[in-house]
């Protein structure tokens, strides 16, 4: 028994990696899937948040990830928008990485499209801007400054939806999509904190811990943690529309719980071998 | 019937307006804390009989007369006019339009722009950042005039010098990450400070040092650092400018590159000191499997973990910001540092009153008035 | 005079823009607006530095035959071809720069995020051992947080995903706040030292 821990102890880790990726094949190729109940919590408080404002409000939302952490965000960003959308909200969308822009557009259009959403009227693809925190510090005082023009090229003063939005004083809700920096702690150190704006937000699961703190003083009404965060929105948007049809990330949280099992089983097994062969090691004569 | 009447009265205004709805409130006033030269307007909007296709913003010119300012959807519900005179009272009326032709106006608002000195949301943060500033400069200037000042042992620091003497030993690099983020980041100002020390050890043992670089401007930066590094050292000629290199702005595809770089040239040491996001166990996993002593350091809360799962050394949050006045033993740096200290002292006291004060505020109400100006102060719009 | 100047710039910049926080009044609003205004320019101006050197190794490599030269040249044609689909067709929708940046840039990020889940199995495994009784709390934290986070935690028992959220929401959020406040201390204490000129050795000069 010994020997098949010692042995476990020092196991390659390209066996490691081979169960994680079996984890995630196996559910996702019998298409498992489990319910998803949504308590409190911050995902809700997102949601809630949204639910109350005002037809018609004005929500700008930032896409600072890539398409590395797409699996994760883009299902936010399309279940965010679905909800904006239907609530009679109008978008404004921009970048603080220079491929969100792409990652934006694709989903403006695609929801904007299945609703009959007007580009221009109801929603606005602003683009990508450099600068980061100093971009979001000047959109205070201008949008325009940072943004003449949209990602198309067409004038800033030229387009309806941004007739009354001069700043970011004009902004109802942000929302930033961030997959690192610049992202959330930008929009909540520069829009929130300085010009008073509510932030709201979602990120990659591995992020998630470090916004409690803004959850916990107000500065972000809500937050969406990694897949979990997605599906408990998309959950939450598919309430009480019954042949709504599933997102992106639901199908996903069955291979997800099988993966974290996985990695519990490999914590257990590592940590017998360890006190196993720590407890010899103790005894053995010096 | 109180109910009822009101109700009627909106009715009959509303037949009497052609342009389709009509404006029910309109307000006028300062935008607040800005440099003067704007009116906001807000207004709400009856949607009886049909909701107006825009709003015409009217201002009174000085003739009398009313002139076009600007035109909105009904649903903004807020406008904001620019460019005007401080001081001057100026009048604004909102006129709903409806398939071409205008309704009845609102009602007639004034209003008159207002400059400020000192931005009213914001005096708090100004009183705190004045104090922080006083400690540590005091603290600076002490450690200039000789103050003997003590700073606990960093482990991480220590091991630098062993790192790179570990590296020339085995013939192999040593490779410094500086983080994913720019030049207007902290943290990565704080790495190429420790940059310059492990570039000066590395040059002193005739160590190659390799550094890839997300962002350019970081590039340039790193290539004067470590040039200077090995001027001081008075190894000029041992400097590879090639051998610091900008990769990619992508985040991941900056780990690729990395990861490519650490497998096929194996350096003996690796610095993973900057701001570092979800790939900081991918670049630290990959260090560790190429058998490198790694030193890792980053105020990012979330990638610690990782790096103390992963790595040898580990610099945990501001470590990384007191790398530069460890390693030099500057008297003004190591100032600042105690004024650090000595700043955060003041602020736990000040959490621990705060927090005394609002529970006890409960039962007694001068506790929560402390509380409540230590509220005011830390408060900001 | 190659100090001087960027300690001088340093200073001016830093001062204005601290002044610029709390004085909306002209001439610090105007000047601050237009400080940002040239940091975005600047700031665009450095995405052709690093093209710039990027083309510059990767020739260099290519012409000293230095090791692993081999990849040079996927990396140059990659590099040339996303930018002149850009540069001739444009970035909309369904036009080349569009089809590589979906069919390529999009999966092979996609991929290297993916690793995340291998390496954190593997760092897991090694390093996550109950040798104390501290290690052995964080052990337990991580088993309920995790389970916590997946559907599946709720149907093994209904209360592990309530504890979960409580652990993010109060044990964590006091430990995050105190490594954040450190540290916004210790970027307060640097950025003085950078405005006031103690801090140099970021511009390459003597520390």
């Amino acid at each position: 028994m010994r020997k098949i821990l010692e042995k476990l102890d020092r196991v390659d880790r390209r066996v490691i990696y081979l169960l994680m990726a079996l984890s995630v094949f196996v559910p996702l190729s019998l298409r498992l899937s489990y319910p998803i109940p949504v308590g409190e919590g911050p995902s809700r408080d997102l949601f809630d948040a949204i639910e109350a404002m005002p037809s018609g409000s004005v929500v700008l939302v930032s896409y600072d990830y890539d398409p590395s952490t797409m699996p994760e965000l883009q299902p936010m960003a399309v279940a965010l928008t679905q909800h904006m959308f239907t609530r009679g909200h109008r978008i404004i969308a921009m970048a603080l990485w220079p491929q969100g822009a792409s990652l934006s557009q694709e989903a403006m259009t695609a929801v904007g499209d299945s609703l009959g959403k007007a580009q221009y009227d109801d929603w606005v693809n602003l683009g990508y801007t450099v600068g980061a925190g100093v971009s979001i510090v000047r959109m205070g005082s201008s949008i325009r400054a940072v943004f003449p023009q949209d990602r198309d090229g067409f004038p800033y003063d030229s387009i309806p939806l941004l007739t009354r939005v001069q700043s970011l004083r004009d902004i109802d809700l942000v929302i930033s999509l961030s997959a690192g920096d610049p992202g959330i702690h930008a929009w909540v150190m520069m829009a929130g904190d300085r010009f008073g704006l509510p932030v709201g937000g979602g990120c990659t699961a591995v992020s998630a811990p470090e916004f409690y703190t803004y959850l916990g003083t107000g500065q972000m009404l809500g937050l969406l943690g990694g897949l979990k965060g997605a599906a408990d929105y998309e959950t939450m948007v598919r309430e009480g529309r019954e042949n709504a049809p599933a997102g992106l990330a639901t199908p996903g949280m069955a291979a997800q719980s099988i993966a974290h099992l996985v990695i519990m089983a490999f914590i257990i097994i590592g940590n017998i071998s360890y006190l196993v062969i720590h407890k010899r090691r103790k005894g053995a004569p010096k | 019937m109180k109910a009822f009447l009101p109700a009627l009265l909106l009715v009959l205004m509303a037949a009497t307006a052609s342009g389709g709805g009509f404006v029910l409130t309109t307000e006028a006033s300062d935008v607040p804390d800005d440099d003067g030269g704007r009116i906001g307007l807000v207004w709400t909007v009856s949607p009886d009989p049909a909701v107006p296709d825009s709003i015409v913003v009217e201002r009174m010119a000085p003739g009398g007369e009313w002139e076009h300012v600007g035109s909105v959807a009904p649903i903004d519900g807020r406008y904001t006019d620019s460019e005007l005179e401080n001081g001057t009272v100026y009048s604004y009326r909102l006129v709903p339009w409806l398939q071409g032709e205008p309704g009845e106006p609102g009602p007639v608002v004034s209003a008159s722009p207002e400059v400020r000195w000192l931005h009213s949301g914001r005096i708090g943060m100004l009183v705190i950042t004045v104090v922080l500033c006083v400690i540590i400069l005091l603290y600076i200037e002490a450690g200039k005039r000789g103050k003997d000042l003590f700073v606990r042992r960093i482990a991480g620091l220590n091991a630098v010098e062993d790192a790179v003497g570990r590296a020339t030993e085995m013939g192999r690099p040593v490779m410094y990450v500086p983080g994913i983020m720019d030049m207007d980041d902290i943290q990565t100002i704080a790495s190429m400070v420790i940059l310059g020390r492990v570039a000066r050890k590395a040059a002193e043992y005739g160590s190659s040092l390799l550094v890839p670089t997300c962002r350019s401007v970081v590039m340039s930066v790193s290539q004067e650092v470590v040039k200077e590094a090995y001027l001081q050292t008075g190894r000029p000629d041992a400097f590879r400018r090639e051998d610091i290199t900008y990769l990619t702005d992508d985040q991941f595809g900056y780990a690729a590159g990395v990861d490519g770089m650490m497998v096929r040239q194996r350096p003996a040491a690796i610095f993973l000191l900057g701001t570092f996001y979800a790939e900081s166990l991918i670049l630290a996993e990959t260090g560790k499997s190429v058998g490198a002593i790694q030193i890792a350091g980053t105020a990012m809360v979330s990638q610690i973990p990782f790096f103390i799962a992963a790595c040898d050394y580990t610099l945990i949050g501001e470590e990384l910001y007191a790398a530069s006045a460890y390693l030099s033993r500057e008297p003004k740096l190591l100032g600042s540092l105690k004024g650090q200290d000595a700043a955060k002292l003041v602020i736990m006291i000040m959490i621990v009153i705060g927090v005394i004060g609002a529970t006890a505020g409960y039962w007694w109400e001068p506790a929560g008035r402390v509380a409540e100006f230590l509220r005011f102060l830390t408060h900001v719009e | 005079m190659r100090l001087f100047l960027p300690l001088v710039v340093t200073f001016v910049c830093g001062i204005v823009m601290i002044l610029h926080f709390f004085i909306p009044h002209r001439p610090i609003s105007t000047i601050g607006d237009g400080l940002t205004d040239w940091y975005m320019i600047v700031a665009s101006a450095a995405i052709f530095l690093g093209a710039a050197n990027l083309v510059q190794v990767h020739v260099h490599r290519i012409n000293t035959k230095a090791r692993n030269w081999q990849y040079s040249p996927v990396v140059l044609i990659g590099f040339l071809a996303m930018m002149a689909a850009g540069l001739v067709w444009g970035v909309e929708e369904s036009l080349p720069f569009d089809y590589m940046f979906q069919t390529m840039v999009v999966p092979m990020g996609a991929t290297m995020f993916s690793l995340l889940a291998f390496f954190v199995a593997s760092a897991a495994f090694r390093a996550f051992r109950a040798s104390n009784w501290r290690a052995t709390l964080l052990l337990a934290s991580a088993f309920i947080v995790m389970l916590g986070r997946v559907p599946i935690g709720g149907m093994i028992w209904k209360q592990i995903p309530v504890i979960s959220e409580w652990m993010m929401q109060v044990p964590n959020m006091a430990g995050q706040r105190a490594v954040m406040i450190g540290a916004a201390l210790g970027v307060v204490a640097t950025s003085l030292r950078m405005i006031f000129g103690i801090e140099r050795s970021y511009l390459g000069g003597a520390d």
